[in-house]
Parts: structure tokens; C-alpha cells; sequence
């Protein structure tokens, strides 16, 4: 069987569970984000994937760039935020950072 | 066809190093499996006919992100004993959830009917993506330099070390 669309939207959505599992499990605050970097290729792929199998312009292509920028951008935020979280409190466990709850 | 074999030879590198950024306990042992992730995207990107974006992958991704990650890892590594042990009780719902979801995705996309075109040799996208991002996508272009603007100065403020107290207590602000 040739490789087709349906193919690379198996790989997106194989990355999108794993990275879904990393979000609920992982309790470092770096290694959750990992997983939001997974579930955003994930939905990157599908873009591209059908870009090339349905649509075939370009459009798609753009769409994927302006994730990679806004992907940037939250890394940016993200890790600051941990960073600033880790001068605060000493750990990067997201359930021990609860200061609001109490 | 060899074609075929380089889409497998990728997707198995990603998937594979994708499973070990999720399994590994340690956080830089995540992060360098990421680097194969991020490769691997980009290694279908390029499969896809998408040469700019492989490239922006490689460069932002692997380049930018993946430092930044690999820094915060580093500033922030805790002595193993204090970081506290992933009990199975949060494990076993979140792999039922994953593949559940996963299960739905893949149900869906072997049932439904793309509407398919025959797809050619790939072309070149830089020069339509360039043309694309002038005219037709000016307008969110434009807004996504403001939003990484708006990034770096707010990550900037967010990390900045904490103002000097006012000790002197006449309410003025040390001057910095």
C-alpha cells in the first residue's frame, strides 16, 4: 500500500495521544510543555497532510507557519513563567504551585 | 518504492522518540528525545513537498524552542529526591484517555472519504508562500510580529529580578 493521507494523519494523531498522556501525567512544569510542543506538531502535520493530499496550495503551509510562531511565542512565556516560578516557590511541580487555592 | 520506506524510516523516528519524551522520568533525557521528534516532523514535512516549512521546523523548533527547553531544564533541575514518585493512579486514566482519543482520531480518519486529489512531484513553496504572506495573509503577518513582541516583552518582565526594596521608607522607588 503507497503512502497516502491517511498515513501521516495516523502519525498526527499517534503524536497527538502521546502528548495528550505527557499533559496529564507529567507534573514538571518543562516536561508538560513538552507535551503541548507535541500536540501542536501534531496538529501541524494534519495541516501540511492535507495541504498536500486535498487542498494543494499553500495556504495550509502558512497556517503551519503561523503555529511555529505562536509556538515560539508561548515557549517564550511559558518558560519564563517557570522560571519565575522556580525563584518563588523552589519547585517546578505543577501540583505543589496551588497558592491560589488555599 | 524508496519513497514509502523514507515516510516509515521518519514516522517510526518520530513516534518512537515521541514515546520517550512522554516515558522518560528524567527531563533531559525528554528534552534530547524531543530534538528526534522535532527532526522527525520535519524530515515529513519535507516528505510532504513542505521544503520552507522543514526548514522554519529545523530552525525555530530544534533551534529556538528546544534551547529555551533545554535552559529551563537546567536552571530548574531539582534533586531527585524531592521530586515526588507519578503514582499509577494517574497513569492508567491518562493512557485510557490517550487512547481513547486516539482510538476516535483513527476511526475517523480510516472511515471518512478525503476528498483526494492526485498529487504531482512536489514544487518549490518559498516563492508562493512569500507572495501568500504579502497579500492574502498580510494582516495576521503583521499581528504575529505584534504578538511576539508582546512575548519577548512580557517573558522579559516576567524573569526580571525583583525591584529593590524601599528601605529608607520615605515611599519613593529606589532609582535603578
Amino acid at each position: 500500500m503507497t503512502v497516502g493521507l491517511e498515513h501521516y494523519l495516523t502519525v498526527s494523531a499517534l503524536l497527538f495521544g502521546l502528548g495528550l498522556y505527557a499533559v496529564l501525567t507529567r507534573r514538571n512544569a518543562v516536561a508538560l510543555l513538552m507535551g503541548v510542543e507535541l500536540i501542536l506538531n501534531a496538529a501541524n502535520l494534519n495541516f501540511v497532510a492535507f495541504a498536500r493530499y486535498v487542498d494543494g496550495g499553500v495556504e495550509g503551509h502558512i497556517v503551519a507557519a503561523f503555529v511555529i510562531v505562536l509556538a515560539a511565542a508561548e515557549a517564550a512565556v511559558a518558560l519564563a513563567i517557570v522560571l519565575a516560578m522556580f525563584r518563588n516557590f523552589g519547585t517546578v511541580n505543577v501540583d505543589t504551585v496551588n497558592r491560589l487555592k488555599r | 518504492m524508496s519513497g514509502d520506506l523514507v515516510f516509515y524510516g521518519f514516522a517510526l523516528l518520530t513516534v518512537l522518540s515521541g514515546f520517550f519524551v512522554v516515558a522518560s522520568r528524567n527531563v533531559v533525557h525528554a528534552a534530547f528525545s524531543l530534538l528526534f521528534t522535532l527532526f522527525g516532523v520535519a524530515g515529513l514535512y519535507a516528505q510532504l513537498g513542505a521544503d520552507f516549512l522543514a526548514v522554519t521546523q529545523t530552525v525555530v523548533y530544534i533551534g529556538g524552542i528546544l534551547v529555551l527547553v533545554v535552559f529551563a531544564v537546567m536552571m530548574t533541575r531539582i534533586p531527585r529526591s524531592d521530586a515526588p514518585r507519578r503514582g499509577l493512579d494517574r497513569a492508567v486514566p491518562a493512557a485510557i484517555l490517550a487512547l481513547l482519543s486516539f482510538a476516535l482520531i483513527y476511526m475517523v480518519i480510516v472511515g471518512a472519504r478525503w476528498p483526494e486529489r492526485a498529487t504531482g512531484a512536489p514544487e518549490a513553496t518559498v516563492a508562493e508562500i512569500g507572495t501568500g504572506l504579502m497579500t492574502r495573509f498580510v494582516f495576521p503577518f503583521e499581528y504575529a510580529s505584534l504578538v511576539l513582541l508582546a512575548a519577548m516583552v512580557g517573558a522579559a518582565i516576567l524573569i526580571r529580578e525583583r525591584a529593590p526594596q524601599d528601605d529608607d521608607g520615605d515611599g519613593t522607588e529606589v532609582q535603578r
